[in-house]
């Protein structure tokens, strides 16, 4: 089973609910894909046993053959090919390596060439299996690390991904082919508003979800009458604790000091798993 | 000798706007004329790489200078590869842009002041 957790809101526990059931279930593959802030190996303290680039392929311009007509640039939406009078002008940053420039142009005057903007990394926490990556700075495009990270998902293993926060690309890119979503949330306006639109885009991507809400016991129960009013199963409730926030902040897992919460994340897992197989 | 200065609106004593690529207007100053175009800037709503399209586009007007607050990167490697002097850091009225840069009281900027995205959701 591939299983994300993901939130809309940032900040709501994504990173806690991931780790805290990676080493709760102990057998596991746990992939970190908020790549421009990564940090679950706080908690994992995973053995790094290897890394490996991951690069995208930018245009470049033969001079010799360009006859400076536009075409690439009129193509390019992102502005990362520009017409000037003083010659055609390349963004790397900005370009989403989409190839239209390269079908364009009329005299071959255009070949890809790779360019480096980040990195994953592998490795192993007894039996649990980790990969993160890394968004080099500066980099704006963060989904061809994601991908990467996800060709490591293993057929013979259950896998979680913890996601980037938001619903932009990176979400989605991470999302996409889940069995099942867990929305970790919390009972804030920020987070019943920002828990609506990750609704909205896993229905239209037609991914079963149900929502975890952490912190419980702050705020009102409008997420509650929301999931009742949808349908959306609340799958499990961790109590707002001033404990749990101490361990975090010292990446500590709190497996060992709440053996209940990690009970239940383990029962919250096979439940989605006996419900979706 | 054109110069355009970033505007937050089309009056001469308009603040000038910090933001360059994603300002609403350039004002744009001919001092053989004394004339005063208003120039609404088309890609101050673009999804990217507004700094490199609004300097595209300010290359087409004829321009020999820009004043403005903050530009980054990608805007000012296009201005500095069409030989555009650029002016940044200031603030004030376009007025009073104008009247530094007729008095030759200003200094060419050698490298961008803000990273970019600078001026997204200002």
């Amino acid at each position: 089973m591939i299983l994300s957790i993901a939130s809309g809101k940032g900040g709501t526990g994504k990173t806690t609910v991931s780790v805290n059931l990676a080493l709760s279930l102990g057998q596991v593959q746990l992939i970190d894909c908020d790549v421009e802030e990564p940090n679950d190996n706080i908690f994992i303290k995973a053995d790094i046993e290897g890394s490996q680039d991951v690069s995208v392929e930018i245009p470049q311009i033969d001079p010799e053959r360009c006859l400076n007509c536009g075409a690439c640039a009129n193509f390019c939406n992102f502005n990362a090919i520009v017409d000037l009078p003083s010659g055609i002008k390349i963004f790397p940053s900005l370009c989403h390596s989409c190839g239209g420039c390269k079908l364009v142009c009329q005299n071959d005057a255009i070949s890809w060439k790779d360019k480096k903007i980040g990195y994953i990394r592998r490795g192993k926490k007894d039996d649990i299996l980790f990969y993160d990556g890394f968004l080099d700075v500066g980099e704006s495009r963060p989904t061809p690390i994601i991908k990467s990270l996800k060709y490591q998902i293993g057929t013979d293993i259950d896998t979680i991904l913890d996601c980037p926060p938001g619903t932009s690309c990176s979400f989605l890119e991470t999302v996409n082919g889940s069995d099942f979503c867990i929305l970790v949330t919390e009972q804030t306006p920020f987070g019943f508003n920002d828990l609506k639109i990750a609704v909205e885009a896993l229905k239209k991507m037609d991914i079963p979800f149900g929502v975890v809400i952490n912190r419980d016991g702050i705020g009102d129960d409008e997420i509650e009458i929301f999931c009742k009013k949808e349908t959306i199963p609340i799958l499990l409730k961790i109590p707002y604790n001033k404990d749990i926030a101490k361990l975090y902040s010292k990446g500590e897992s709190f497996i060992d000091c709440f053996p209940e919460i990690s009970r239940q994340l383990v029962y919250t897992f096979y439940s989605i798993k006996s419900m979706i197989t | 000798m054109k110069v355009a200065i970033s505007s937050t609106g089309t009056e001469i004593d308009s603040e000038v706007d910090q933001r360059f690529g994603r300002c609403n207007y350039f004002l744009i100053f001919d001092d053989k004329t004394n004339n005063l175009e208003v120039f609404p800037n088309p890609s101050a709503s673009t999804s990217n790489g507004s700094g490199i399209e609004t300097a595209k586009n300010l290359t087409k007007k004829g321009i020999k200078a820009i004043i403005c607050g903050n530009i980054g990167p990608n805007a000012f490697q296009v201005l500095d590869a069409e030989g555009i002097d650029i002016v940044n850091g200031f603030k004030g009225t376009v007025r009073e842009a104008i009247k530094n840069f007729k008095e030759g009281n200003y200094s060419k900027a050698s490298s961008p002041n803000v990273r970019t995205h600078s001026g997204i959701m200002r």
